[in-house]
């Protein structure tokens, strides 16, 4: 393989107008998810020479007879000992028309666990299949996965289709078995591309060798996918994250509210409410690096000053008077268990939601999911790593929230092992 | 005012609204937070992010330079007037201080890198300030073992890192709980590339130590690029100084940071060069290419 020059100079009025897309890939051992993200990386010129000559190194050492992409992507010394990878891992590239994060999720036991992490920041999910083997159990799973997180976007790459002879006939039998099993997943957008990861085939350009597939490319399906409108932009939500007392002789009396928008849109003017207090103001000004700005969307960080003296602190939220969220003690959620440790029916944890932190009691298991055969298992409430269930957690103050399907941010919290302090669930509210 | 009307954000904007966040985050859950300031492109941005993050505030935490004595002049003579220009605090803490002091050892050779050496003084000055938070400029495009670093990044009471022992970091929930003696290493700019860098840099028009800038140096070849000519340096046979027209890609130890031949003059001319750059930024770097992993041994005793 030749390293290639990338002779491009780059627009930079271009540069600073891209948007951002956020995707993560799954699929089974071997599916080819790590050579098909080598494949994009080194066709979009995101390899450098110094990193493709220590990819060659590796696989001569390795005896490959041909330059190995896939190891391109391989992470830490004890995996690369093991031959196994175990995390989620970050990649980056970028066409003219967007900059794309990848979330690397690489299929093993944890693999629920890593793709759930994954997906919470993803816009959009590749689904590998591979061609041989058609939709099987870990296909089924994954879109799960996709599903429960709320990724809008999914594209089934069925791979290895040099090893079919780009047969139609395969690709359509998988695409017809996919569209029957997802009919119960509830995600809007769902396209098929066949692929080979190794060869190139249908990865940026449209291959000769399928004719018959009249759809677009994958890179060409990532660059383009309408991404603008999966955003909340109804329901306005800011969590304050810091309050902003600058107390010098210019500002004496300066009080802002620092935080993210993390849904809808807020101006100056705006009637607004601080929760948990219900006490009313407006919105005086929108600061950011010392301009006030006019409108704000999400997801952007800014400090809001208010008309009024009222007491606000981190782990309030500002909202609209006419738009508000649910508040209660009670929430039932779907949570992803990411921890050794069982989760233990009527234990307390600590929970992170939104800017606030609370405690909880876990008040009951409901059920817990099949996450190959989607059904409510209700006679085993072992709640252990990788596992999927419903339960319901009573809190020590009131969180305000939205349901995840309708608000992401608002919807989703984090639940923290008090002993060990680490993150040990991940919840989806109802 | 200003318009901001656009509905979406372009990727530099949710990126920059991302490292403020995480920033605001550690100001809120941490008791004692540092900015790690090494005078390079990264941490020059993270200070800019750290004034947009709490304007009209001044930056509510210290910068901490970890002087090697092995630095550019120019680097130092930058350093000492962001911190007048933006008010911030300023602690220095020197590598020599911990050699004298014997819990550091000198390297032998040609070029001894005092890089290893930074963690132990750094790791005395956490000690020493009982700091709880130190935020890096890495990113994670940076080199591989990167990839998989968390934004919040545990580290236990004696600096370590341990990858197997990371908390998953899900939306935007970070989770900074610890351990009494326990401290986090913080990434803000983690999903940035070092052209999302340069690009910010040209955007926001952030001023850069004249070292990145194209202009003669002596210089000396080895390991395969140029090193700055400096008195901590010692000629090996055959090998001679030249008059060069360089510039550097990074900020880092005289003795092992190589100048590349440019004659990029401007921000302009720099992105252009990062566009048709063919190795790393790291690859430049003599002490990261002694062995493949020799970042992931830096990181696990504590380096950044
Ligand atoms: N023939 C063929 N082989 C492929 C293709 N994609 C991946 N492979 C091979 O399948 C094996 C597993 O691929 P890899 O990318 O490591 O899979 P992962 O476990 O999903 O990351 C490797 O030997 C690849 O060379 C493809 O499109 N065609």
């Amino acid at each position: 393989m030749e390293i290639q020059e990338k002779e491009q100079p780059i627009d930079n009025a271009a540069y600073l107008n891209m948007d951002l897309l956020r995707f993560t890939t799954a699929g089974s051992v071997d599916d080819g998810k790590s050579t098909l993200i080598g494949r994009l990386l080194y066709d979009t010129k995101s390899i450098f020479e110094d990193q493709m000559e220590a990819i060659e190194e590796a696989s001569t050492k390795k005896g490959k007879g041909y330059v190995d992409l896939s190891l391109l992507t391989d992470g830490l010394r004890a995996e690369r000992e093991q031959g196994i990878t175990i995390d989620v891992a970050y990649r980056y590239f970028a066409t003219p028309k967007r900059k794309f994060i990848i979330a690397d999720t690489p299929g093993h036991i944890q693999y629920t666990r890593n793709m759930v992490t994954g997906a919470s920041t993803a816009n959009l999910a590749i689904i590998l299949v591979d061609a041989r083997h058609g939709v099987i159990e870990q296909t089924c799973r994954h879109s799960f996965i996709a599903s429960l997180l709320q990724i809008k976007h999914l594209v089934v790459c069925v791979n290895k289709m040099d090893l079919v002879s780009f047969s139609e006939e395969v690709f359509q039998k998988i695409k017809t078995d996919f569209e029957n099993f997802s009919a119960t997943l509830n995600i809007p957008d769902i396209q098929y591309i066949p692929i080979s990861a190794l060869l190139g085939d249908n990865v940026v350009e449209h291959s000769a060798n399928t004719p018959w597939y009249k759809g677009a490319s994958l890179l060409y399906t990532l660059e383009n996918v309408h991404i603008a409108n999966d955003r909340n932009h109804e329901d306005a939500r800011f969590p304050v994250q810091y309050v902003i007392r600058p107390q010098t002789e210019d500002f004496h009396d300066y009080r802002g509210y620092a935080g993210t928008v993390e849904s809808g849109i807020f101006k100056p003017g705006d009637d607004i409410v601080a929760l948990p207090s219900g006490f009313k103001s407006k919105i005086k000004t929108i600061d950011f690096n010392g301009k006030h700005l006019d409108i704000v969307h999400p997801p952007k960080s800014v400090t809001f000053t208010i008309e009024d003296n009222i007491d606000i602190s981190r782990g309030d939220m500002i909202v609209k008077e006419n738009n508000q969220p649910q508040v209660s003690q009670d929430v039932e959620l779907m949570v992803c268990w990411l921890s050794d440790k069982k989760l233990t029916l009527n234990g307390k944890y600590a929970i992170k939601h939104t800017t606030r932190e609370a405690r909880c009691v876990i008040k009951e298991i409901k059920y817990k999911v099949n996450i190959n055969t989607l059904e409510e298992i209700k006679d085993n409430f072992e709640i252990g790593l990788n596992d999927i269930a419903r339960i319901v957690i009573r809190t020590t103050t009131p969180l305000f929230f939205d349901s995840y399907s309708k608000n992401r941010a608002t919807g989703s919290l984090i639940i923290v092992d008090e002993g060990t302090n680490v993150t040990v669930g991940a919840g989806m509210i109802i | 005012m200003v318009s901001e009307s656009k509905h979406n954000l372009t990727h530099l904007d949710q990126l920059e609204s991302e490292a403020i966040f995480i920033m605001r985050e550690v100001a809120a859950q941490f008791e004692k937070p540092v900015l790690l300031f090494s005078g390079g492109k990264d941490s020059i941005c993270l200070v800019k992010l750290a004034q947009k993050a709490f304007w009209p505030a001044k930056i509510p935490f210290p910068l901490m330079h970890i002087d090697t004595g092995h630095n550019f002049p120019e680097a130092i003579e930058y350093r000492d007037w962001l911190v007048k220009e933006v008010g911030a605090n300023l602690i220095v803490r020197y590598v020599q201080d911990s050699i004298d002091k014997g819990t550091a050892t000198e390297e032998k050779g040609p070029n001894p890198s005092r890089n290893t050496l930074q963690t132990v003084t750094l790791l005395e000055s956490i000690e020493e300030f009982k700091f709880d938070a130190c935020f890096g400029g890495a990113r994670r495009d940076e080199e591989k073992a990167r990839a998989k670093e968390r934004f919040f990044s545990h580290r236990d009471e004696f600096g370590q890192w341990d990858p197997k022992n990371q908390r998953p970091e899900l939306w935007n929930l970070f989770n900074g709980k610890k351990q009494k003696g326990e401290n986090f290493r913080v990434f803000p700019i983690s999903n940035w590339t070092e052209m999302d860098v340069w690009q910010y840099i040209y955007k926001e028009n952030i001023p850069l130590p004249t070292i990145y800038f194209t202009h003669r140096r002596d210089v000396v070849f080895r390991d395969n690029m140029w090193l700055a000519n400096s008195p901590h340096i010692t000629l090996m046979k055959g090998e001679e100084i030249q008059n060069k027209i360089v510039r550097f890609r990074t900020v880092g130890d005289m003795t092992c940071t190589g100048a590349v031949e440019s004659t990029a003059s401007t921000l302009e001319d720099i992105i252009q060069e990062v566009a048709s750059a063919r190795v790393t930024e790291r690859g430049s770097r003599a002490d990261d290419r002694r062995s493949e992993a020799a970042m992931e041994d830096r990181k696990k005793q504590g380096y950044f």
